[in-house]
């Protein structure tokens, strides 16, 4: 017991001295969530548009000042001829084309309306299809609206969506307990990974094993002040979203510590393990590159694991950011229990035994 | 207790198809200043890293302080003292706290760190520099302190690999009167280096040539064994038979 707090002693020195990291760990978070939540985000706007108007009414009028009004579109140009603005397309002018038919308004009244014919560019297929969606929606709300004016009875709107948990949909709310995540992936992977391994390029970490030093409390030692270390970033973390983006957990504070503390021992025993297996800082970013791009991109931080193929979605079971990732949004957007997401934990909590005896065993003083 | 604190027979080590020591005994008795000599890639370090717990053995046996180096060495490691090639302290950590993190592995009492950490900075004259981040230190101070702090815990062995290296003359005759000092006091020494004047000063030498012990007695039988007039001559007689180059 006195030798770890020896140890403990030891590295938070070294931490303290290094004229880098005590900034980095306060600085990286915050540049993190100032920076990226403003520009990660999938709600499309400014989808440019061009309207071919073969019917100058009154109806194609209002549609155009409507979309020239809203935010999510840039009206680019409206033509006579499709031949036109199919080149505008072509150019990379707009995203996509709204062909309005002649006698359309005319239909509209009668109750029996022409069809609008919308083309897309697919290219970027994110703007192209969230282009489509919000076309759709717009003329639809148009046409409903002159309908009512009108007296005219219309299709009333079969479907109501109502948003529950992230009442405005809003895509930076899905992203702020991701970046979290990747956050504490990022300093609590790579720190002590590059800790250890840095020992043996230094030679020092042959004079702490021919002490009788046992293994376990030296892993222990590198473990403990990067899991303080993951609960410094999480705190900044939490407090730039409340402060700047306002958002807070629905949750309990309890039910997220409880978890980053799981994580963090799992991401930290990870980082170790890989430096164990290494010889040198090159070997250990290189591996350690290999897992934080597979853990960002397949744990559902940044698109849903259900939507992936079946069979990457069975490996997303090996992967504990998903079961972080899964608990973090359940608490911070729903305000979860711990109770209910018994399952979560219990995943995190037995990767961090596997990962950190891993760590422990893999840990050789003699070869 | 025994008169033999180390005592290896066919000790060997393969890194695949390169064997890096080949079968060698010796014993080395209580109390001595052991050199352990031979030219870059005889099988030194090697050899001295599988004494200490560092690496295993492919094959043969030995003990040191009475454990078992195949199966036992954790246990040896409370009994000896090391000090590698490379500087190995914390540059980042004052002397001090040096010091104090070494004594604490080795379980020593916080009272007894202090009255050690005294005792050692008085024998180096050091005591001004207690404060001092290592890393900032000049080598030979270095050196130095790294062989007290490999000493702290009173090991019954201390292994130094070559401690003199890149050292100036006065520094590394200051160094000796340390080793002669831990001498006295009961702890063996077994050093490896080049320096052939140093070789003189050691109780017995052993000269390992491609693997092998090709010479073993103290410094004055060698020299009347090999006709030689000093070390250095008995030396250069051993080294040039090596068929290994670096």
């Amino acid at each position: 017991m006195r030798t770890l707090f020896v140890l403990l002693d030891k590295e938070v020195r070294q931490f303290f001295r290094n004229p880098f990291l005590p900034r980095m760990v306060v600085l990286f978070p915050l540049l993190v969530m100032l920076v990226i939540p403003w520009i990660t985000t999938f709600d499309v706007r400014h989808i440019g548009v061009a309207v071919v108007d073969h019917d100058r009414s009154e109806v194609t009028a209002r549609l155009i000042t409507k979309i020239g009004a809203s935010d999510y579109f840039s009206l680019f140009d409206v033509v006579d001829d499709y031949t036109s603005a199919l080149r505008h397309l072509e150019a990379g002018e707009v995203d996509a084309i709204l062909e309005i038919p002649s006698g359309f308004g005319r239909g509209l009244e009668l109750g029996t309306p022409e069809r609008v014919t919308i083309s897309a560019n697919g290219v970027n297929a994110v703007k192209g299809s969230a282009g489509m969606q919000y076309l759709i929606r717009v003329v639809t709300q148009t046409c409903s609206e002159l309908q009512a004016e009108r007296g005219i009875p219309s299709l009333a709107d079969a479907v109501v969506v109502q948003n529950r948990y992230n009442p405005t949909l809003e895509y930076r709310n899905f992203m702020l307990p991701a970046l979290m995540i990747m956050l504490l992936i990022m300093i609590c992977g790579f720190l002590p990974a590059l800790n250890l391994v840095g020992e043996k390029e230094a030679g020092t970490i042959e004079q702490i094993n021919v002490t009788p030093v046992s293994r376990f409390t030296f892993t222990l030692a590198k473990l403990i002040p990067f899991w303080l270390v993951g609960f410094v970033v999480l705190t900044i973390a939490m407090l730039l979203a409340w402060a700047v983006y306002g958002l807070t957990p629905a949750g309990t504070i309890g039910a997220i510590a409880l978890a980053a503390a799981l994580f963090v021992l799992t991401m930290s025993g990870i980082g170790v393990v890989i430096a164990n297996y290494s010889v040198n800082m090159q070997q250990t970013m290189f591996m350690m590159y290999f897992f934080v791009m597979v853990f960002v991109l397949m744990s559902g931080l940044i698109t849903p694991v259900e939507s992936m193929p079946e069979w990457a979605e069975w490996i997303t079971r090996f992967l504990p950011p998903r079961y972080f990732i899964d608990i973090m949004r359940a608490v911070y957007l729903k305000g979860t229990t711990i109770a209910e997401l018994g399952w979560n934990y219990g995943a995190l909590a037995l990767s961090a035994v596997i990962f950190d005896l891993w760590a422990a065993l893999s840990y050789r003083k003699q070869a | 207790m025994s008169d033999t604190i180390l005592s290896v027979r066919d000790l060997t080590k393969k890194f695949g198809a390169f064997t890096a020591v080949d079968r060698i005994s010796f014993d080395v008795a209580r109390g001595e200043i052991f050199g352990f000599l031979g030219a870059n890639g005889a099988g030194k370090t090697t050899a001295m890293r599988m004494l200490c717990g560092l690496s295993y053995p492919t094959s043969g046996s030995g003990t040191v302080a009475g454990f078992d180096i195949m199966r036992q060495g954790e246990r040896i490691k409370r009994h000896i003292g090391y000090m590698s090639q490379r500087f190995s302290l914390y540059d980042d950590l004052t002397v001090r706290e040096n010091i104090r993190l070494y004594g604490g592995i080795y379980g020593l009492t916080r009272r007894e760190i202090a009255r050690r950490t005294v005792e050692l900075l008085d024998r180096l004259d050091f005591r001004s520099e207690i404060d001092t981040l290592v890393g900032s230190l000049p080598l030979g101070w270095k050196q130095k302190l790294a062989f007290l702090v490999a000493t702290l815990h009173r090991p019954e062995i201390v292994f130094l690999d070559e401690p003199t290296g890149g050292v100036d003359p006065l520094t590394r005759r200051q160094f000796w009167e340390l080793i002669y000092e831990s001498a006295a006091g009961g702890t063996t020494v077994f050093v490896t280096t080049h320096y052939m004047d140093e070789a003189e000063y050691c109780s017995r030498v052993s000269i390992m040539v491609d693997g092998r012990i090709r010479a073993l007695g103290a410094p004055a039988d060698l020299k009347k064994e090999f006709a030689a007039a000093s070390m250095d001559e008995v030396f250069r007689l051993l080294a040039r038979e090596a068929k290994r180059t670096e």
